[in-house]
């Protein structure tokens, strides 16, 4: 009984400790109470609550309706707005690479291997709002390999340090991630890399019947019994069991494309091989709204991730470039998000490229959701991110006003209940503003666009 | 320069032939007359830039040029004028350096002459002989409000060669041209440096050719002047002509004679210095050869604000969204806020981009500005009035005054808003967009 009572002391001990030196956030109950806060779900709430426990969203409401938990730490939050974190479906931040110059397809290639999670971007990247990043490998090849969904947390309170920290885990326990594809002008090159549209489109063909017939023999080697004949398996290959992945749906093809031809390439490849994909930058997707739209509602094609820049061009395919898409898109039915492309954008200007969407006529619902939920739908991620409801993953910022203005501040951001940013630290608002110590070299390693083989 | 006299005929294709013309024709007839050189413009607020913003006013323009600016109860719309309405007028936007219409939309061979790589040194390049109006380049920035812009060789050449002011509605450099040359452009710092072991291939080496190429361009300009004195000493030429021969400028050459104008201060050389040690390098140059010289991008100029008070020169900071990389690795959104501040004089450029956005636009690098540091109407200012300072162009463009150019940017809104259009551009009293953009 004594030794039990002493036991128990020190583990209260213990529990002390860890309570004290534990980031705000972790375990504890939060809510922040007066903003008018933007669901993304539904109506936007004028006065609303926002509770916060372990990590993970309780409740939220309009003030008169919502119960403020006892022992709740309460942070008064009146005349702020509060809405999810952004989701970012394509970003190049961390100074990753992907794929090298050898080949032009190259599945088995993981850009998690190449993430810097001490990259200046990221910390540019949580002063702008984004929570969650598809991190991918380039344009450069018509694979460049697998993409990896990131992120931001600031374990232990401090910037991360390993890459493991930033993982979205899926239920098997392996990192959350894609394949990034390309067609078009960026991946084609001289050799081994394809001459021609047709040549691309393939090579992808002759690669995805490589890995159906890869499949099919796995398949024959599993018994009744679901134990494996080890001598019917084909040797391993890394790139062709990715490739299985992307075709049996349990991963989504991420396929960078331009030109409305492009764009149908992609939607007839993906009728061939059955896999999930979502159509990336998309120029000229506004040509094509109503086909891209009956493809979705058919299945297998999830949306489009669009960019918006502030100038056609650049290249030829992106030459009609239009600053319309976006409301083109979600007029003609498509699930439509946004992506910064970080560093083509700039992760701390993504709610910019919402409200540029509303300048070209995108409804205001619409621009919020392309750049929070829509992304998480275009990630397989809508269950944990994207909005603001009860059972989803505490990700949200504190704005000092309408998100959709250039004069409003993002002023916190936090992640899993953890605060990752405060524009009231000098350390954090450097990031957002830039400044001496903001920034080093960190261009991504862009293998072979635009020069393959040249 | 504009040619307002051309009226409702001013997008005729000098080229074309007929078939050009009925084409015109109709587009006149669609636009009611909207072309028409006599416009008045109301709107619910007019920032002049002279002085505060008029509520309720009208601005008339006729002949081109603004005749009458004040509020609408005491400013008199003649009789035939053209009435454009908007929520918000400001003068049209300067875009105090750019590369556009030397720069083209699709970045390929045939539409990229910003750069000319064969030598570190060409101040002889003039833009007017790249220049091509009709760029879509040119019409995008118009349609939100950039009706003069100084744009020419870029940056990424130790001197990369001469840059123009250009109006950006025409059909021929003869109808939009306002000043050639505006400047001579060039860059310090990595970005200059020459690969394969050509020159410069350092920051030190760099500084090394400017002041050679000025020492050279100096000993130029004493030649000339020797044989100007000795030209009439001597008469007219005798029977065989050899003091003729002696009066003509020896060996000329149209690189020394063009850095004989920025030694004279007739052209300011315009440099692109990002880190804190080629913005100094640009500031010792300046005062060793006295040269009138303008930063550009700038990045670290919030270190050195200062030093750049007190060198008395013209800052064009670089685009608020320029990427931080490179040289520009620590750029910061408030450091026209901080060179303002100061009391510099200080323009916002949309720059040069290698790849996209293909042109940036002003307004929307001088709304960022405005959201960090500035207030409206100092941001305003580093896109019109300030920007036309440091080009020389303010005696026509950049404020809103009897007597100036009628070149307006209208707005349905406050135009640094993210989410406020454009709607209508008029330059020298043409609408020449009606794009809601």
């Amino acid at each position: 009984m004594h030794r039990t009572n002493l036991v128990g002391c020190a583990a209260f001990a213990v529990t002390c400790l860890l309570a004290l030196a534990a980031v705000p956030g972790r375990g504890e109950t939060h809510a922040f109470v007066g903003a008018h806060i933007i669901t993304v779900a539904g109506d936007e709430i004028a006065g609303g609550v926002l509770v916060v426990e372990d990590g993970r969203i309780t409740m939220v409401g309009p003030a008169a309706a919502t119960t403020i938990p006892a022992g709740a730490v309460q942070h008064d939050v009146t005349g702020k707005v509060i809405m999810p974190g952004l989701v970012d479906t394509h970003s190049h931040i961390g100074g990753v690479g992907g794929a090298d110059g050898s080949a032009p397809i190259q599945p088995g290639v993981r850009v998690l291997d190449s993430v810097n999670p001490m990259d200046s971007g990221f910390r540019r990247m949580v002063s702008g709002g984004v929570t969650t990043a598809n991190v991918m490998p380039g344009s450069g090849h018509l694979l460049s390999g697998q993409t990896v969904y990131l992120k931001i947390r600031r374990p232990g309170g401090e910037p991360p340090r390993r890459v493991e920290d930033l993982y979205i885990l899926r239920e098997d326990g392996t990192p959350a991630g894609g394949i990034k594809m390309a067609n078009g002008t960026n991946s084609i090159g001289g050799p081994p890399f394809p001459g021609t549209r047709a040549k691309s489109a393939f090579l992808v063909r002759e690669q995805f019947i490589r890995a159906r017939e890869y499949g099919e023999k796995v398949k024959a080697a599993r018994k009744e019994d679901g134990s494996v004949d080890e001598s019917k398996l084909p040797p391993r290959d890394l790139g062709l069991e990715a490739l299985v992945d992307a075709m049996e749906g349990r991963v989504i093809v991420q396929h960078h494309t331009h030109r409305a031809d492009d764009i149908m390439t992609v939607l007839r490849l993906r009728d061939e091989f059955g896999f999930r994909v979502v159509l990336h930058h998309v120029s000229e997707a506004w040509k094509v709204a109503d086909e891209i739209a009956e493809a979705q509602r058919k299945g297998g094609v999830l949306g489009c991730s669009a960019i918006l820049v502030d100038s056609p061009g650049g290249k030829l395919e992106a030459a009609d470039l239009s600053m319309e898409t976006g409301a083109e898109l979600v007029r003609a039915g498509v699930t439509m998000a946004y992506h910064t492309d970080d560093w083509i954008t700039d992760s701390r200007l993504f709610l910019r490229m919402a409200a540029l969407g509303v300048r070209a006529g995108l409804p205001r619902d619409a621009a919020l959701r392309a750049v929070t939920l829509a992304g998480a739908q275009l990630l397989d991620l809508q269950d944990r991110i994207g909005s603001l409801e009860p059972g989803k993953d505490a990700d949200f910022i504190v704005l000092s006003g309408d998100p959709l203005s250039v004069y409003t501040k993002i002023e916190q951001t936090w992640v899993e209940g953890e605060l990752v940013f405060d524009r009231n630290r000098p350390e954090d608002r450097l990031y957002q503003t830039g400044g001496y110590g903001a920034g080093h070299d960190q261009t991504p390693y862009f293998c072979c666009f635009g020069g393959a083989g040249q | 320069m504009m040619n307002p006299g051309r009226g409702s005929a001013g997008f005729v294709h000098r080229a074309a032939g007929a078939a050009a013309w009925a084409l015109v024709c109709a587009v006149a007839l669609a636009g009611a007359g909207r072309a028409s050189a006599q416009v008045a413009i109301k709107a619910g607020v007019i920032h002049t830039m002279e002085g505060p913003a008029i509520r309720d006013g009208v601005i008339v323009i006729t002949d081109g040029k603004i005749a009458a600016i004040g509020p609408a109860g005491s400013t008199a719309i003649p009789q035939g004028h053209e009435v454009l309405q908007a929520a918000v007028a400001v003068p049209g936007l300067v875009d105090p350096r750019g590369t556009v219409g030397l720069t083209g939309l699709y970045n390929s061979a045939h539409d990229s002459d910003q750069l000319e790589n064969s030598s570190a040194v060409q101040p002889a390049l003039r833009a007017i002989d790249a220049y091509n109006p009709q760029e879509r380049l040119v019409q995008w920035v118009r349609e939100f409000g950039v009706t003069t812009v100084n744009t020419g060789h870029a940056p990424g050449n130790l001197i990369s060669g001469q840059t123009i002011v250009v109006k950006t509605a025409g059909n021929t450099i003869g109808d939009v041209l306002v000043k050639s040359p505006a400047m001579v452009s060039a860059t310090l710092g990595s970005e200059a440096n020459e690969a394969g072991g050509k020159s410069p291939g350092t920051r030190a080496k760099q500084i090394a050719m400017l002041r050679d190429e000025f020492i050279k361009a100096r000993e130029y300009l004493d030649k000339l002047r020797k044989s100007a004195e000795r030209a009439p000493a001597e008469g007219g030429a005798d029977a065989d002509g050899e003091s003729a021969k002696a009066a003509a400028p020896a060996d000329r050459n149209l690189h020394l004679e063009m850095l004989g104008d920025v030694l004279e201060g007739k052209t300011p050389l315009l440099i692109r210095a990002d880190r804190a040690q080629d913005i100094e390098s640009a500031l010792r140059l300046t005062e060793e050869c006295g040269l009138k010289v303008v930063l550009e991008s700038a990045s670290a100029a919030f270190v050195l604000v200062d030093r750049i008070k007190a060198a008395g020169v013209d800052v064009i900071v670089h685009p608020s969204m320029q990427r931080a990389v490179g040289s520009s690795e620590n750029q910061s959104f408030e450091t026209a806020a901080a060179l303002v501040g100061a009391g510099v004089r200080v323009a916002i450029e949309s720059g040069y981009e290698s790849y996209v956005p293909k042109t940036r636009v002003v307004l929307f690098e001088a709304a960022i500005a405005a959201a960090n540091g500035l207030t409206f109407d100092q941001a305003l200012a580093t896109i019109t009035i300030d920007a036309a300072r440091i080009l020389g162009v303010d005696d026509r463009v950049g404020s809103l005054a009897a007597g100036k150019d009628g070149d307006v940017a209208l707005y349905d809104g406050d135009p640094f808003e993210y989410t406020t259009h454009c709607t209508g551009v008029v330059i020298e009293g043409r609408l020449v967009s009606r794009a809601v953009r």
